[in-house]
């Protein structure tokens, strides 16, 4: 895979290998770097629907690889605004760059304040040092 | 007699290789509270020669097609067997080999498979199959499983002329799938298309038959529209030697096919092993229970197969997998895919030809007799039922004394059908035969 | 190697039929057939080629040592081939008189009293197809069972340890309950304080394969046994792993309810490149249910007829061949699987510190951590030296797992053999570890892209992309030259 081990200081993280970017009432969501080495190439991305509510800490879909399936798990509850097609047709991009093009929902946050009981990139680094 | 290769040498050395004294060491895991402590109460050991001799014996005194005229069908049909099929399970590779999760060491049973999966495509008119299922009775839960998940609805329709061993089993698995069954009555040996869709409003799938258990040919185009028009999926359960003759059920807008796959290359074997078959429209792939297999290219892009979508399945997802199930029916897949490849389209066109002229002839002549068809006014393909005055036990207990097996006993199954025996008429019957038959059953 | 398809030829044929001379009997219009299914147009010649073509690329347990884990790959008895073939097994309608079928019930019959010697359960049923199927048998008698006492709404949870086989889970979605996860302990034994917690009112059962699918047996079955059954839970057994212990300890006797036979792993029924198999039960006498459709407390009909029966001739034709011998089978499959364990586990990591019974699971992390090498890689590699690689990255709780099964058929040689390949395997990971990552390098194939067939799912052959089959173009071709 293209991309090398990073986690990006100005992102959110959720225990399950999930990040969000944080912009306002608005979030963008994906997967870690840990969590698309771990699955291997992706295969499949299956989204909600747009406008689908998601709630904090619950499955909002799937993420695919020829010998496993991940839930997908919210770091935060809100509307799903838009879905990346890019990764629906090329699920790949996910691994190639999982922060950047390969993100998979943007939502419209609900609750801004359930991002204070995400994880910062230091507390996501020690959390995967540990496992 | 047993079949390992140690001796007693080989023993001595690796005991001692690994350690202990004797092979009791090893098993000092189990608590001592739950061994067994005697030998197993079986009857000894037989050698070679005295087992064939007691599977001979066991195996005389059953009455098999060889020995009777068999005009018995009702799911399970005396069809001619090809000598290539045998020839071709006899390989070892194929017969002894396992799922071909290692796709390098099993290219053989991945390309068989995918061939397979191509000619039940080509029957069903359907975009994708499986690699089998376990049996007929079976591929209908699944399909009610795969409807379920797809409409998020919770009943199943099933036609009272479905095979009642297919409703019996659906029925099994409904509860624990959280699904109700509705089952729709016949009207005269077939289902009305307008019933059909009043009540598959709620339903996820509407599954009937085709030709159905009576033999009889359902306006399955009608059917099918119905259950569409009524948002459920449409599945026909279809026998694969009529597809030769009858229309594909993806011609007529069904959304998934499956069947009982005995008819195509399995010997009758008292009920089992057979194969169930299951194909859908492209679109439910993903929810499709069972193995696929899948074409790719290796890493010097020569063609090679895999089992593909894998993470459908119990080895991967688990609880959420599509279905449960592992080991299916490959060896006897493969055998109907033989025998299917033997016959060609010609040759199956041929057959259903001559199982739809046969048991015409069969209803001629028994209807000249004086006994009266069940339902005269449908069309049939290779069986019918016919009314023979009297208790249809007592009939088949007379035939069989004059050497014939003249059907099923439908009172089993239907109320005010206890005189009515449901006849097969295969390719390997003679109108001799059938004269023979017609004499018995008027007498 | 081509597709039988594309060997196909315009009225080429195989098959002869009988033609009787009668009248046609005509479909009605609205039910015809429009145009042919494609079915290959093929001679007996060329069929018979290809499908010896394709034998020849498939390995078998007739071809090679073949140690998958939890499979039980051992070799299966050709006079079982030749008793199952008889015309009053093979030619038996299932729907056939009683009368007329006095020898195929007596083998069932007979079958059904030795499965329930074997583990002590008196009440068999050889109706299921498979394990998995055998599995939701057994969880929907617990269902019944739970409902006709009026606790069926209360007790809505299986318990299932984390080494367990896909189908457990999977079953017990398809019996409608919901999952209970219970942890490993570092011996290899269900962890039982984990489970106390776990188990209670709300607990329908446990599901339990034992020896676990590490090879293991559980060291706390007792006290295991004792916390459902004192919650007023079931136990079920899944039989995979049956080969360890016949005629040394019975699953009815440890305390299970209700246990699966898998008689293509234990008892002998050839695997067939994926089934047929065949999954029957036996529960405890007392409160049990029983399959026919017609006893008033049955749960219903799971498969048609009796079962698959060919299934069972052979696994009767096996276990009278051994008497009670059967006992002799499992000492030696264990002493086999201890043997080759002795012999790989100081250079591949065996993560528990215990003698394994019929398998043993090794973990390929150090040579990922050194080498870079995965457990892939080595399954890859072991192709090349002839033999059929062992299960791989089951179970889960190991990583880079290797589940060993060698089965009790197998010669000491051959044993030897695998062994020194695995070790030859662990050396060039170290100096020449490409071979391994290019693995294989003698089969029919290199390594497949198993990613583009999930992308780019291809499932039947494309007729639409191979328009003119060659026989068209070239009779063309031909007759043009003639014209030259």
């Amino acid at each position: 895979m293209a991309s090398t081990e990073t986690y990006p200081d100005e992102l959110r993280y959720h225990p399950e290998h999930d990040w969000a970017r944080i912009e306002g009432d608005e979030a963008t969501l994906g997967i870690t770097w840990y969590a698309q080495d771990s699955l291997g190439e992706l295969v499949h991305f299956e989204p909600p629907d747009s406008g689908a509510t998601i709630a904090q800490d619950a499955s909002y879909g799937e993420v695919e690889s020829v010998k496993a399936v991940s839930d997908l798990i919210t770091p935060l509850s809100g509307e799903v605004i838009e879905v990346n097609q890019k990764v629906v047709d090329a699920p790949e991009t996910v691994n190639e760059d999982p922060y950047g093009e390969g993100w998979l929902v943007r939502i419209r946050l609900s609750d801004p304040a359930e991002a204070e009981a995400l994880l910062d990139a230091a507390a996501y680094r020690h959390l995967l040092e540990d496992a | 007699m047993s079949f390992l290769s140690l001796t007693e040498q080989d023993r001595e050395q690796m005991l001692e290789t690994i350690g202990v004294d004797s092979i009791d060491e090893l098993f000092e895991q189990i608590p001592v509270g739950v061994r067994l402590g005697q030998a197993l109460e079986l009857e000894p050991a037989l050698s070679e020669p005295e087992l064939v001799v007691h599977l001979t014996e066991l195996a005389a005194r059953n009455i098999d097609t060889g020995r009777e005229v068999s005009f018995l069908g009702a799911g399970i049909y005396d069809h001619y067997v090809p000598a290539v099929v045998d020839a071709v399970l006899a390989r070892g590779e194929f017969l002894t080999a396992y799922t071909p999760y290692q796709p390098e060491m099993s290219q053989g049973v991945l390309q068989a498979i995918f061939e397979y999966q191509t000619a039940i495509c080509e029957l069903t008119g359907m975009d994708v199959s499986n690699a089998s299922g376990y049996d007929g009775t079976t591929v209908a839960a699944d399909a009610c499983y795969l409807a379920r998940q797809a409409t998020g609805r919770s009943r199943v329709v099933l036609t009272e002329a479905l095979n009642p061993q297919v409703r019996q089993v659906v029925k099994t698995y409904a509860p624990g799938f959280g699904l109700d069954v509705v089952e729709l009555p016949h009207r005269d040996g077939t289902t009305d298309p307008d019933e059909l869709r009043a009540a598959a409003g709620e339903a996820a799938c509407v599954i009937f038959q085709q030709p159905n258990f009576f033999g009889c040919l359902e306006p399955a185009p009608d059917l099918a529209a119905a259950a569409n028009d009524a948002g459920a999926l449409s599945v026909a359960h279809v026998d694969p030697v009529s597809l030769g003759v009858l229309e594909a059920p993806g011609a007529y807008g069904c959304a998934l096919a499956i069947g009982e796959g005995q008819s195509a290359g399995n010997y009758q074997s008292y009920g089992g092993p057979h194969y169930g078959f299951l194909a859908a429209r492209s679109e439910f792939i993903r929810r499709m229970p069972g193995r696929i297999s899948g074409e790719t290219v290796d890493s010097e892009g020569k063609r090679g197969f895999v089992l593909t979508l894998q993470t459908r399945e119990q080895h991967i997802r688990r609880e959420k997998a599509t279905s449960n199930i592992t080991t299916n029916q490959t060896l006897l897949a493969l055998a109907g895919f033989v025998h299917l490849s033997w016959l060609g389209p010609q040759g199956l066109r041929e057959l259903g030809e001559t199982c739809l002229a046969l048991s015409r002839y069969a209803k001629e002549r028994l209807s000249d007799a004086g006994l009266e068809l069940v339902f005269p006014e449908k069309a049939t393909f290779k069986e019918f039922a016919v009314r023979v005055g009297r208790p249809g036990k007592e009939a088949i207990r007379d035939a069989r004394a004059a050497g014939i097996h003249p059907g099923y006993a439908l009172g089993r199954d239907y109320a005010g059908l206890d005189d009515a025996l449901l006849v097969a008429v295969t390719e390997k019957r003679t109108t001799a035969e059938i004269d023979s038959l017609v004499e018995v059953l008027a007498a | 190697m081509k597709l039988l398809y594309e060997k196909s030829r315009p009225g080429r044929r195989a098959s002869s039929l009988p033609r009787p001379e009668l009248p046609a009997a005509e479909v009605p219009e609205e039910l015809r057939r429009a145009s042919p299914p494609r079915l290959p147009e093929i001679s007996e010649p060329e069929l018979v080629r290809h499908f010896t073509a394709l034998a020849d690329r498939t390995f078998g347990v007739d071809t090679g040592f073949y140690p998958l884990g939890s499979c039980t790959m051992k070799h299966n008895p050709r006079v079982n081939e030749r008793v199952v073939n008889l015309p009053g097994f093979r030619d038996l309608h299932p729907l056939q008189e009683e009368d007329a079928s006095q020898g195929a019930l007596e083998l069932m019959w007979r079958l059904q009293e030795i499965l329930a010697e074997i583990v002590g359960l008196p009440s068999v049923s050889l109706q299921p197809a498979a394990g998995s199927q055998g599995e939701l048998t057994g969880l929907l008698l617990m269902r019944a069972y739970f409902a006709d006492r009026g606790e069926g709404d209360q007790r809505r949870e299986i318990v299932i340890p984390d080494t367990a086989h896909g189908t457990n889970p999977a079953s017990v979605t398809m019996a409608g309950y919901k999952l209970v996860d219970v942890k490993t302990d570092p011996r290899g034994n269900v962890d039982v304080d984990d489970l106390r917690g776990k188990v209670g009112p709300q607990t329908a059962g446990l599901m339990l394969t034992n020896p676990s699918t590490l090879g293991l047996f559980d060291e706390g079955i007792e006290e295991i046994t004792r916390i459902f059954h004192e919650a007023g839970a079931l136990m079920y057994y899944d039989g995979a792993n049956l080969n360890a212990i016949c005629g040394i300890s019975r699953p009815g006797d440890f305390g299970f309810d209700i246990v699966h036979f898998n008689l293509h792993k234990t008892f002998s029924q050839p695997h067939g490149g994926g089934g047929p198999g065949g999954g029957p039960i036996a529960v405890r006498e007392g409160e049990a249910f029983r399959l026919d459709y017609e006893r008033p407390k049955t749960i219903g009909k799971v498969r048609g007829f009796c079962g698959p029966f060919g299934v069972f001739v052979r696994s009767y034709a096996y276990i009278r061949s051994y008497g009670p011998a059967l006992r002799e089978m499992s000492e030696v499959a264990v002493l086999n699987a201890n043997y080759l364990l002795a012999r790989l586990k100081d250079t591949y990591e065996a993560p528990f510190d215990r003698l394994c019974m019929h398998e043993f699971v090794l973990s390929g992390r150090k040579l990922k951590r050194e080498h870079g090498v995965t457990t892939l890689d080595v399954a890859k590699r072991l192709m090349d030296y002839g033999f059929h690689p062992p299960t791989i990255y089951f179970p889960l709780i190991v990583p880079e797992a290797l589940m060993i099964e060698p089965t009790e058929t197998e010669a000491k040689e051959t044993l030897d053999a695998f062994a020194d390949a695995m070790l030859a395997i662990a050396r060039e990971a170290a100096g020449q570890p490409e071979l391994l990552k290019e693995a294989p390098h003698v089969r029919p194939v290199k390594r497949l892209d198993e990613v583009r067939a999930a992308k780019q799912p291809v499932v039947r052959y494309r007729f639409e992309q191979h328009e003119d089959p060659q026989g068209a173009g070239e009779a063309r071709q031909l007759e043009a030259q003639k014209g030259a």
